[in-house]
C-alpha cells in the first residue's frame, strides 16, 4: 500500500519542523523510501530513540501502510 | 485465552527468549533461509563478525510478529537483541557495522571469538 512522497514528507516536516529533510523513492513504487533527518531533536539521543521518534511522527504507517523506510538520523553537526 | 492473556504470553516468551541467548535476531525466515532481503542482511552480518546467535522467525505466528513490534517499540522486523538490550532494526545494526561500533559491543560483551 505505497503513499505519497508528499505525504511523507508533510508528517516529518510536522514532526520536525526544524528539520532538513530529503527523502528517495528507491523503488520507484512509493513503497520504499529512503529519509535522510537532520533536526535538533535527535541531539544527544541514541540512534533507537532517534529512529521511534521517526516512526512516531508517522503514526503507524510504517510496517503497516509503508513498507520500508529506511532512515538516516541526525542532529545538525 | 483472553487477547490480553495472550499479549502476555508473547511478552513472557520474548522476555526470556533475549535473556536466554546473548544475541537473538527476530526475524522474518530463519538464519539459513532468511523471508526478507532486510533479515537476511544482519544474518550476514552476525555470519561475517562470527557471532553466536539464535534466529527467530516471527513468521511462525503472528502474535509473536505484532508482540515483538509493541515489546520493542518498534514497527518493524527484523530486531537485534544483545544481553537483553535491543540495539536496532537493520539501518542500524548496518551503521553499527560499517563504523565498528557492532563489533565493539559484541566484543565487550565477550561474544566473538577471540
Amino acid at each position: 500500500m505505497p503513499i505519497p512522497v508528499a505525504e511523507l514528507e508533510a508528517d516529518l516536516q510536522a514532526a520536525f519542523p526544524d528539520a532538513k529533510i530529503t527523502i528517495e523513492d528507491l523503488a520507484g513504487d512509493g513503497d520504499h523510501y529512503r529519509a535522510r533527518i537532520v533536526s535538533t531533536a535527535f541531539a544527544g539521543l541514541p540512534r533507537v530513540r532517534q529512529h521511534q521518534l521517526v516512526y512516531a511522527a508517522l503514526k503507524g504507517k510504517m510496517g503497516g501502510a509503508l513498507h520500508a523506510l529506511a532512515l538516516e538520523t541526525s542532529a545538525p553537526a | 485465552m483472553t487477547a490480553a492473556a495472550e499479549t502476555s504470553a508473547v511478552h513472557e516468551f520474548i522476555a526470556k527468549t533475549i535473556a536466554d541467548h546473548p544475541v537473538t535476531l527476530f526475524m522474518k525466515g530463519t538464519p539459513d533461509q532468511p523471508g526478507c532481503g532486510f533479515s537476511a542482511v544482519v544474518v550476514q552480518i552476525l555470519d561475517h563478525l562470527g557471532a553466536e546467535f539464535v534466529g527467530v522467525n516471527v513468521l511462525q505466528s503472528d502474535d509473536l510478529r505484532q508482540g515483538v513490534k509493541a515489546y520493542s517499540d518498534w514497527p518493524t522486523i527484523p530486531q537485534l537483541y544483545v544481553k537483553g538490550e535491543f540495539v536496532g532494526g537493520c539501518d542500524i545494526v548496518r551503521e553499527m557495522f560499517q563504523s565498528g561500533e557492532l563489533k565493539t559491543l559484541l566484543n565487550e560483551q565477550g561474544l566473538l571469538p577471540a
